[in-house]
């Protein structure tokens, strides 16, 4: 039953015209909800959250560095399983996500990278350290400039496409790298205070603010994804009826 | 709201320069890359607006 279901969104949402139909349902309630998400998540962690013991009022970076950083793997991880899918399957829709995740993706990273060396000033006297989960995420930035350069250095969607796609499932091994770099190696990084299994060291005050951030982050990403895809799609298909039919 | 005041609150008890700096750029990025990617959709039918115009013309 559940897997007749996604198996019928995948066909579905693999069609061009199903998808375009779909985002264009779905985006005018989407991103105000987005934004209105994110904008909450902020404003009760800058304002409203408590002071750290330790760290005092530079730990509020966290309510835009965590969520910009678990996005950006998210991004990652999103666009190497396209790549999957495309590698094996040929299929348009994985080409298009891949080019509407990334620029957002690199945002994000970057983002990710800025706000960690803004707070790493303060915290750890230093704005930047060699060390893995900071190398790590440098080159996770790279492989997103990496794939975007990939897609426009080469003229042909399709054969642009299916590299960009190559590069994306390599990279993958970089994600669990940065997830994983703060226990593999000493790092000046601290640990993950959320945690998936076991116990998050973070008190509700603090939490709930970042956790309202970081989901208010990933709707902006879909949003940001859907608009690009929506591009995209009108460019790839212009020459089919049903984008005709709109102009 | 955790601070006494609106200026304790930009002060951030002398961490405001970085916590703000931090928000600053962050918006900033995500502001124009939504922009970006919103007006990408109008041009691409904008042009695909114009290529049937310039085909229908026999140009």
């Amino acid at each position: 039953m559940i897997w007749k279901t996604l198996k019928r969104w995948y066909h579905q949402l693999g069609s061009p015209r199903y998808f375009y139909r779909f985002s264009e349902a779905v985006l005018p309630w989407l991103w105000p909800i987005a934004l209105l998400v994110t904008t909450v998540g902020l404003v009760w962690g800058l304002a409203f959250a408590p002071e750290d013991y330790q760290q005092g009022n530079s730990y509020r970076i966290i309510f835009i560095h965590v969520p910009a950083a678990s996005a950006a793997l998210l991004g990652y991880i999103s666009i190497g399983v396209a790549g999957l899918v495309n590698l094996v399957w040929r299929m348009k829709m994985a080409e298009v996500m891949i080019k509407a995740i990334a620029p957002f993706g690199a945002v994000l990273a970057a983002i990710a990278l800025i706000t960690g060396a803004i707070w790493g000033k303060p915290t750890w006297g230093t704005y930047w350290v060699w060390d893995a989960r900071l190398t790590s995420m440098l080159i996770m930035l790279f492989l997103y400039l990496g794939i975007m350069a990939l897609i426009h250095a080469i003229s042909d969607p399709r054969q642009a496409g299916r590299a960009a796609g190559l590069l994306a499932v390599v990279g993958v091994i970089n994600v669990i790298i940065v997830k994983y770099s703060v226990e593999w190696w000493h790092s000046l990084h601290q640990g993950s205070t959320i945690k998936l299994t076991g116990e998050t060291t973070m008190p509700a005050e603090m939490l709930i603010p970042l956790l309202l951030s970081m989901l208010g982050i990933y709707l902006l990403f879909a949003v940001s994804v859907l608009w690009r895809a929506r591009a995209e799609l009108l460019w790839r298909e212009r020459k089919s009826a049903w984008v005709k039919e709109l102009l | 709201m955790y601070f006494e005041s609106l200026t304790a609150f930009l002060q951030m008890g002398h961490h405001g320069p970085y916590v703000w700096s931090a928000y600053g750029i962050s918006a900033l990025l995500v502001a124009t890359n939504l922009y970006w990617a919103h007006r990408r959709q109008r041009t691409v039918l904008n042009e695909i607006r114009r290529l049937a115009r310039r085909q229908q013309s026999g140009l």
